[in-house]
């Protein structure tokens, strides 16, 4: 091998840099953090339960844009007999009204940038 | 045995025609079926139309009350440059409206004056016939509605529609909306747009909003299916014509002449 001292210098050097991070996070017993998401004021309860809501609202959501554009079913009564719109606007951000501290920050965390706001007009509480 | 080539023909047809099988005589016997089916009489349960007067309307001829309640209620942006015009009701010269009713002797009352054009929710609509996403659907009553989250912007409907109902977002249109209501999405770029007919104020058991907003009375809104509502006994008691009936879209809105 022609150069071969140089050649494995060189790779351990590039190794050792790019597994920088890791002997970093090791070393200093640093631990991902997850998102800390404001939840809104005075509203107890979502539609659905939390762990539900976490793993599949984009399913829920999916469900309802589908039933009240296309179906025209805009309707749906809770378990306990309470009556929702199916509606983003109108239902799901009336609570959670400032969108920055709550979508944004798990979206961010896991880099999706679903494209619900290039139509639907994000409350107020989060215009940036 | 030796065949020569007329004989090979007639084998090779004789071939084709056992494969094809009895599947191949309805084909061959019965004619097209018609892109336009004719309309059979009124419907059942519920079917959502307009009756606009354009008498009425014409006393004012001034008035965009119609024209603003919908720039309002659906976030319509008002784009500078007019190539790029959203409009989901709109004023038209009588001739452009109804270029089949036109003629070089028309009335004065008429010619020239401004009438009111928006989608006509046709009950044929060759909008939702091309639309490749079914974006663009018709629902059981009536309405002609758009699916924005699935148009993809192909503008086959824009082309298929004969009353330029539709319009296309070339640019972004936020910047261009005057005052924007949370309560109804606006449109992004690349997204064709028309009148909904209020779908989302029907839902409320509201009437459409430039139904609401018209102070002359030249807009009624109802149940075609229903021969007590207030559009069924106007269109008895008045003659009525409709835009380009002879493409055979069956348009839902009805002028009073």
């Amino acid at each position: 091998m022609y150069d071969g001292g140089k050649i494995i210098t060189g790779l351990l050097v590039f190794l050792i840099l790019v597994t920088v991070p890791v002997w970093f996070n090791a070393a200093t017993h640093a631990q991902a953090r997850a998102p800390q998401l404001k939840l809104p004021e005075g509203a107890t309860a979502c539609v659905e339960p939390t762990a539900e809501m976490r793993a599949t609202h984009m399913e829920l959501l999916n469900r309802w844009r589908n039933a009240a554009v296309r179906s025209d079913e805009r309707f749906f009564t809770m378990p306990d007999g309470k009556v929702y719109e199916k509606s983003l606007s109108l239902t799901c951000l009336k609570c959670h009204d400032n969108k920055e501290e709550f979508c944004d920050r798990c979206h961010n965390y896991l880099a999706v940038s679903p494209y619900c706001w290039d139509c639907h007009v994000e409350p107020k509480g989060g215009r940036s | 045995m030796t065949v020569d080539r007329r004989g090979f023909f007639k084998l090779a047809g004789l071939g084709a025609l056992g494969l094809a099988g009895a599947r191949s005589l309805p084909v061959l016997g019965n004619p097209l079926p018609s892109p336009s089916p004719p309309e059979s009489g009124p419907p059942s349960g519920v079917r959502w139309g307009m009756v606009v007067d354009l008498r009425a309307c014409l006393h004012d001829e001034g008035c965009q009350d119609c024209i603003l309640a919908c720039d309002h209620a659906h976030n319509i942006p008002q784009l500078p440059d007019r190539k790029h015009e959203v409009k989901w009701i709109w004023k038209d010269p009588y001739e452009e409206v109804f270029p089949m009713q036109a003629h070089e002797y028309l009335e004065d009352a008429l010619r020239g004056h401004p009438a009111l054009a928006f989608c006509n929710h046709c009950n044929n609509p060759p909008c939702v016939r091309v639309c490749p996403t079914k974006a663009t659907f018709r629902r059981e009553d009536g309405l002609v509605m758009m699916d924005w989250h699935r148009c993809i912007g192909c503008r086959y409907c824009i082309a298929a529609c004969p009353y330029g109902s539709r319009s296309f977002n070339w640019v972004d249109p936020r910047p261009y909306i005057e005052k924007i209501d949370p309560e109804f999405p606006t449109r992004t770029r690349g997204v064709v747009e028309k009148c909904n007919f209020c779908d989302e104020r029907l839902a409320r058991n509201e009437q459409p909003a430039c139904v609401a907003a018209c102070r002359n009375g030249a807009m009624t809104f109802g149940n075609l299916a229903d021969p007590t509502s207030t559009v069924r006994l106007l269109l008895k008691s008045r003659y009525s014509i409709r835009r380009k009936p002879a493409l055979g879209t069956h348009p839902e809105v009805f002028y009073l002449v």
